[in-house]
């Protein structure tokens, strides 16, 4: 067993992992430990744009994009903190550009920006172009340029180690335990500050735009050391997955003015949101989808939607609306335009659907795609323990994986990659600060030895189950249960199942006996992590009585103010899980309807 | 329909070298290679060890040998290659295990030619972005979609007989930042590039262009870099 030690150590290495170890190295000795090469980390699959007030095409302030994010979270949100992520944005994005991240650009040479689902000139209610973008590859860009810039600065970087336990002395962080891939050999990160920037959990659900590797390492890893998860009942399903496949479509289509069309060929959003129509939050265009499908007016009844960016229905479409270009004239685009704005997309759908959108309509379903919950932080980083605000002092976390509240029920497209470069910049530099000030705590003896017990169970099963099928069977029950649209029922069901399927899984015995990239047995180790997640999010879901945001349930339809206008707090430990609750900051905007 | 799958296994813990085990199984023909080999270690063999995470084409860690040429396995459908299909490993470089290669040679590669931004001079007094035009912006817009999948520099007869070539992944990140004219260290790197293991290694075979996944024009840029050796100027 190997032993290292650095003053802080992050977890993770998407945006919010590489900003905050760019940031904490600066000042403290950081390590960057992650399970796949940097590059490849979900960050990069993030396609239409990064949200800030630039005001390059037209007018709009960082208010105007705090206001519209604390009505896509349906009021759950902290105020205070959105207000500092929104009024970080544009500096953030202008040090990004310093960076050298290569964004589209206008006439002008200015960062080029997109009308994005929820962003809106709060004056005219109608969409703002705030979203800035380097084509349909903005993640890309930004996790290439975040990872380019690492190399520069030196930053220290173990690829390919898979962190399994959080080390935890006197109620204060003291490093990880790491297997490293190629050796299968456990590796001690004794450290002063840990912050996991680890992403989300999509693979809880069948369909879904999350890669393989988003199995909720982080937030699972703290939760059986007694942190809680915040908001997990709130899970974004983003309106359009490719059929089947889930593979993210991006809201920019709808943003260059692309429509969603029913069985009927009717453009039907504008029965659900009469302003905005199409770039509606993404809740609210999920649930009318479903209701469509419900309604019999899916493509020949089918349970998908027709998406159709193709010049001829944007045009139409476009006149209809009387939308205009900045200097007033009428919008118009030319599959050329719409070429060169979403060439990716573009190639998704010739690559796996054989669809051209140029000149067909893409076939989409709602797929499952972000967590709004995670582990608790304050906009510092800094991972709270209770309805008090209890700094746990040594953690971290930002990111997906963290919950500061800036998302609340819903959050708004392009709103992420703000929010990790945002979080992960700030708790970078908090860790290092506070690294400064500490000391390393000891470790206590074989720091290593629960992590191994942990994976040794993986060889004891009877081989009964198989880590597939167990797999493929909570997706699918988490899918028809715990999606868009929730019941009484069906959550009960669906935690049944899940409480099922970890029993089952102690049946499980993994015949990969080698050390070297046992693969097999990180599988296993992620299912009971995606698992454990699954019962957090269906016990927290059945318990909040109301609709809001992405939590929509059927026999609780209206949001509760009174009753539920507030966080939940989730202690997963032992089997067991326990809800407390946390008052929601509220400062400028009270409550009211959402209307789009 | 039936597919029958012939994949290159190695397990240093017990192989002296590499064999062929073949799997047959039920497949669409809109599978992809990745989704059928997930099945086959789901169901069949959970010891058959690959690399992958996004699973459509975009975070680069399926770079495999499917029938002979280099492709990622998320972006490739049974369809397009049909019932017989063998795996192999990426070729230049050594195996780990099974589809698994090590990968640092190539990462190495990458960051000799200083793979990042650069420009020392003073930010604009507004604080605000530097100006660029969208022409400029276009000039290197090809060379930003690399993600690093390593397909085009394994495929390379060049790289395959002295791994001291850069690669063309290594130059395609190079002109990335050459051909930027926010970007002010151009000359420090075209002097890394002008090397007989770097540009001048590349004799247009063309393979890295075959094997992109994200279609860069890579020999072109290659073609690129050498143009601005020989004139001296970054038209």
């Amino acid at each position: 067993m190997k032993t290292h030690q650095f003053e802080v150590i992050v977890v993770g290495a998407g945006g919010a992992g590489l900003m905050a170890g760019l940031y904490a190295s600066k000042t403290a000795k950081t390590a960057v430990i992650s399970k796949l090469y940097p590059t490849r980390s979900h960050t990069g699959t993030a396609q239409g744009g990064i949200a800030a007030a630039l005001g390059n095409i037209e007018k709009d302030t960082p208010e105007w994009h705090c206001y519209d994010t604390v009505k896509g979270s349906d009021y759950l949100g902290d105020q205070d903190a959105i207000e500092f992520m929104t009024s970080e944005a544009p500096g953030i994005v202008y040090e990004l550009e310093h960076m050298g991240l290569p964004f589209d650009r206008t006439p002008e040479g200015r960062i080029a920006q997109r009308p994005f689902g929820g962003h809106t000139n709060n004056e005219t209610g109608r969409p703002v172009r705030r979203a800035c973008h380097a084509a349909d590859r903005t993640g890309h860009m930004i996790l290439q340029t975040l990872y380019q810039q690492c190399i520069k600065n030196k930053v220290n970087f173990f690829d390919e180690f898979q962190v399994v336990d959080l080390l935890m002395v006197d109620g204060k962080a003291a490093g990880v335990v790491a297997i490293e891939l190629a050796t299968g050999e456990l590796h001690t990160f004794h450290a002063k500050a840990v912050i996991f920037a680890t992403g989300g959990h999509g693979r809880i659900w069948e369909i879904t735009s999350n890669a393989y590797a988003l199995t909720g390492d982080g937030p699972a890893i703290v939760a059986r050391r007694g942190i809680p998860l915040q908001d997990m009942e709130f899970f974004q399903f983003h309106p359009t997955g490719i059929y089947k496949l889930g593979i993210l479509i991006t809201e920019g289509v709808r943003g260059e003015g692309g429509v969603l069309i029913n069985g009927k060929g009717e453009r039907f959003m504008s029965n659900y949101a009469k302003t905005v129509k199409d770039l509606a939050s993404r809740d609210v265009v999920s649930r009318a989808m479903y209701l469509e499908m419900r309604e019999g007016r899916g493509i020949n009844g089918q349970n998908y939607l027709y998406l159709d960016v193709r010049p001829e229905t944007v045009n139409k479409y476009a006149a209809l609306d009387g939308r205009t270009n900045p200097d007033g004239s009428p919008y118009t685009v030319t599959g050329e335009q719409i070429l060169k704005k979403l060439p990716d997309i573009i190639d998704f759908c010739r690559t796996y659907l054989g669809v051209d959108p140029l000149t067909q309509p893409m076939p989409v379903q709602p797929t499952a795609h972000y967590a709004m919950g995670g582990i608790p932080t304050n906009i510092y980083g800094e991972v709270l323990l209770d309805e008090n605000k209890t700094v746990v002092p040594g953690l971290y976390a930002a990111g997906e994986c963290a919950c500061v509240s800036v998302h609340g029920a819903n959050r708004l497209g392009c709103n992420s990659l703000v929010d990790i470069v945002v979080f992960g910049k700030n708790a970078g530099l908090h860790a290092a600060e506070y690294a400064q000030g500490a000391s390393f705590v000891d470790l206590p003896a074989a720091p290593e030895q629960p992590a191994r017990a942990a994976l040794e169970t993986f060889y004891k099963g009877d081989g009964s189950e198989k880590v597939y099928d167990l797999a493929n069977e909570m997706k699918h029950e988490m899918f028809a249960n715990m999606g868009v649209f929730r019941i009484e029922e069906g959550m009960k069901h669906a935690l049944a199942k899940i409480r099922e399927l970890k029993e089952r899984l102690k049946h499980v015995k993994v015949s990969d006996s080698g050390k070297i990239f046992n693969m097999e047995l990180m599988n296993a180790w992620e299912l009971q992590n995606l698992l454990e997640l699954a019962e957090v999010t269906t016990v927290s879901a059945l318990a909040r009585q109301e609709s809001r945001g992405g939590h929509a349930r059927e026999d609780f339809p209206k949001r509760d103010d009174v009753n539920w206008l507030k966080h939940t707090l989730a202690y997963a430990k032992d089997g067991k899980v326990e809800l407390k609750y946390k008052s929601v900051a509220i400062t400028k905007y009270q409550p009211k309807e959402r209307v789009y | 329909m039936q597919v029958t799958l012939k994949i290159s296994r190695y397990n240093p813990e017990v192989d002296k070298t590499f064999h062929y085990e073949t799997y047959t199984l039920e497949a669409e023909p809109t599978d992809r290679v990745l989704d059928v080999l997930e099945r086959i270690k789901g169901q069949y063999d959970g010891t058959l060890s690959f690399r992958r995470s996004c699973a459509h084409g975009i975070c680069g860690s399926d770079a495999m040998r499917i029938n002979g040429r280099n492709m990622l396995a998320c972006k490739t459908l049974i369809r397009d290659v049909g019932e017989k299909i063998t795996v192999e490993p990426v070729l230049g470089l050594r195996i780990i295990k099974d589809l698994i290669v090590d990968m640092e040679p190539f990462f190495d590669n990458y960051k000799k030619v200083l793979p990042y931004f650069i420009n020392d001079s003073p930010l604009p007094e507004d604080g605000k972005e530097r100006l660029q035009s969208p022409e400029a912006r276009l000039r290197f817009d090809d060379t930003t979609k690399c993600i690093l999948c390593g397909a085009c520099t394994t495929s390379c007869p060049s790289f395959w007989a002295s791994d001291e070539y850069l690669g063309p992944a290594a130059l395609v990140n190079a002109h990335r930042f050459i051909f930027d004219d926010r970007d002010q260290a151009a000359a420090e790197r075209l002097q890394i590039v002008n090397d007989v293991v770097g540009v001048w290694r590349c004799h247009t075979i063309f393979n890295c262009t075959v094997a992109c996944p994200r279609e860069i024009q890579i020999t072109k840029a290659i073609g690129e870099l050498k143009m601005a050796l020989e004139t001296g100027k970054l038209d």
